[in-house]
């Protein structure tokens, strides 16, 4: 049975626009769980909780997490090992 | 300077609704004026947020309707398809007003686009409100007068579900766009077929997997795992398919 | 900046017998972090590991052969929906760490799926807090956290690990998925404890 309760990365755009300048939603991602590589837009976006969770497509473990409280963002990055954003 | 170029972090700004434009009995369109919009790619959503009077807030996420020319640099136009029950679709379809105030962040997403530099042939995939951006492709591959192939096959309940639809005939007329219905409930005289998309769908009438297309695939959540699954299956490559799932809101069409 | 939308409300909020800030439903909306674990009862299993490392386990027919309570009540989610007078079955923690060795003050609770939430001892003993097994007389849906959730009602609903699989006993208060993001480490809906330092 496929899942259908979450998004693609690409909603998680507007809360990282408040934080980066850059894309990051078109940026490649690695996960620091099972290695998978790929465009973080292809990752599997939580909305429907606290706060944002976004997963690896190919391990499910916890690539990001944005909480949006009304004085602060947190913002955990722990679950990839590198974004990477073309120079432009 | 292009003003795409400017690299900033986004907050909210404030848009005005300049008009409304019904759809259809449960959609419709918004145009906006947002001051110092820095234009858009096609495909890109934004973010609207909504305050009530004793500083409760919900917001959402709405594909930009339209494409981006520069010469009439700060409107943009949304579609919203009103979700029974919904907290903030039935504000934006029956309540929001030409003059009102609408919060939005945007915009955003760099994945889920086209630009008409782009390589290869681009196949369109819609379910109910899902075309919105798909829309603001065909719109931006017309005002560059781009001769890249682009097939569009749009998921409907019958139909009176369709909107843009006076645009879409429009759109159809061009000699490198090709636009396919599909009805899953009810069909209009003369068209037998009534069904969701299924491998055949996919196989008369999408781009093969040699042709090298891009793949834009676009509503509820259950509609793009459908659909996606089918391409796969189908043996494209699935780098090749782009996704943007609006979420569980109703069934798929 | 903030400007008011004209016309919007949201939905309804308030009503003296919710906590503040919350709005009442009638559905049961289903929150998710993840995707959803299906763990069957053959397969449950839930470990209580005391601050020594001693554990202690029951599997799905220990948990059926202790006494079970009929439950009734409110709950608040964080996200802002309250659901009033919900009723549940399950067997109260009072039971399951009755024979636990331990003098621990604080409790991660673990589910499958790998969710954390930190609940303080005092707030899972006294009849305060539950493994629930059935909702609404029904066995409990996976979506909602079934086979097996902890209830501890009177916090907010994301201390009510769905899915859960144990208990991690200790002197320190070491905090869950959602405390080391942002939220409030107790979170009372009385005291509208949502997010850190509130
Ligand atoms: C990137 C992106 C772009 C989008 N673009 C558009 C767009 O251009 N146009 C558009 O109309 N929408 C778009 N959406 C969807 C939009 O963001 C909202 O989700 C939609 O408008 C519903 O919001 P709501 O507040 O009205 O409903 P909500 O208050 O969020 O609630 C949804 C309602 O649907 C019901 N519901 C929730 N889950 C389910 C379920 N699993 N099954 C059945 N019912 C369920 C609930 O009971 C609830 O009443 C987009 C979404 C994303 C992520
Ligand atoms: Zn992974």
């Amino acid at each position: 049975m496929s899942e259908t309760n979450y998004l693609d990365g690409n909603a998680a755009a507007g809360s990282l626009s408040e934080l980066f300048a850059v894309d990051l939603t078109a940026a490649i991602a690695q996960c620091n769980g099972c290695g998978h590589t790929a465009v973080f837009a292809e990752a599997h976006v939580f909305v429907d909780a606290p706060g944002m969770v976004a997963r690896c497509p190919g391990c499910d473990s916890v690539l990001l997490r944005i909480v949006t409280t009304p004085n602060d963002t947190y913002l955990d990055l722990r679950g990839l090992t590198y974004l990477r954003v073309p120079n432009s | 300077m292009e003003r795409t170029a400017i690299r900033r972090r986004l907050t909210w700004q404030v848009g005005t609704v300049t008009d409304v434009r019904r759809e259809t009995e449960t959609a419709r369109t918004i145009v906006l004026e947002v001051p110092d919009w820095p234009g858009h790619l096609a495909g890109q959503h934004l973010d609207v947020r909504l305050t009530a009077p004793d500083g409760y807030r919900a917001s959402r996420s709405y594909s930009i309707a339209s494409a981006w020319s520069g010469s009439d640099s700060s409107t943009i136009e949304l579609t919203v398809e009103q979700v029974p029950d919904g907290e903030v679709s039935p504000y934006l379809v029956d309540v929001i007003n030409v003059g009102d105030p609408l919060e939005i962040r945007g915009p955003v997403g760099g994945w889920f686009v086209w630009k008409p530099e782009q390589d290869g042939p681009v196949q369109l995939i819609g379910g109910g409100s899902g075309v919105v951006p798909l829309r603001a492709m065909l719109r931006s591959h017309a005002s560059a007068g781009s001769t890249t192939p682009f097939r569009l096959l749009y998921s409907v309940r019958r139909p009176e579900s369709v909107i843009y639809v006076s645009d879409l005939k429009e759109l159809a007329s061009s000699d490198d766009v090709d636009v396919r219905l599909v009805y899953t409930r009810d069909a209009p005289a003369g068209e037998p077929r009534v069904g969701r998309i299924d491998a055949d769908v996919i196989s008369q009438y999408a781009f093969k997997p040699e042709d090298g297309a891009t793949t834009y695939v676009c509503g509820p959540t259950p509609f793009v795992e459908t659909v996606a699954d089918l391409l796969v299956a189908a043996g494209h490559d699935p780098a090749r398919v782009r996704t943007e799932r609006f979420g569980p809101t109703g069934d798929s069409r | 900046m903030g400007i008011v939308s004209p016309g919007f409300t949201g939905r309804r909020r308030s009503g003296t017998e919710l906590p503040p800030g919350q709005y009442l439903t009638r559905e049961f909306p289903v929150l998710s972090a993840g995707p959803t674990p299906h763990v069957l009862p053959e397969h449950w299993e839930f470990t209580v590991t005391s601050e020594t490392g001693e554990k202690y386990k029951w599997d799905w027919a220990a948990l059926m052969a202790l006494p079970a309570e009929e439950i009734t009540k409110d709950i608040h989610c964080v996200t802002r929906w309250s659901k009033l007078e919900t009723t549940w079955k399950g067997v109260s923690l009072d039971t399951l760490l009755a024979d636990v060795e331990t003098g621990a003050d604080y409790a991660m609770a673990h589910s499958y799926g790998g969710y954390t939430t930190n609940v303080p001892m005092d707030d899972l003993l006294d009849g305060q807090s539950w493994i629930a097994y059935e909702y609404d007389g029904e066995p409990l849906d996976p979506e909602h956290g079934g086979p097996a959730r902890l209830l501890v009602p009177h916090l907010y609903f994301w201390k009510s690990a769905k899915w859960v699989r144990g208990l991690v006993l200790s002197d320190t208060e070491d905090l869950g998925f959602w405390e080391t993001a942002g939220y409030h480490e107790y979170g009372d809906p009385w005291k509208e404890q949502r997010y850190a330092g509130d």
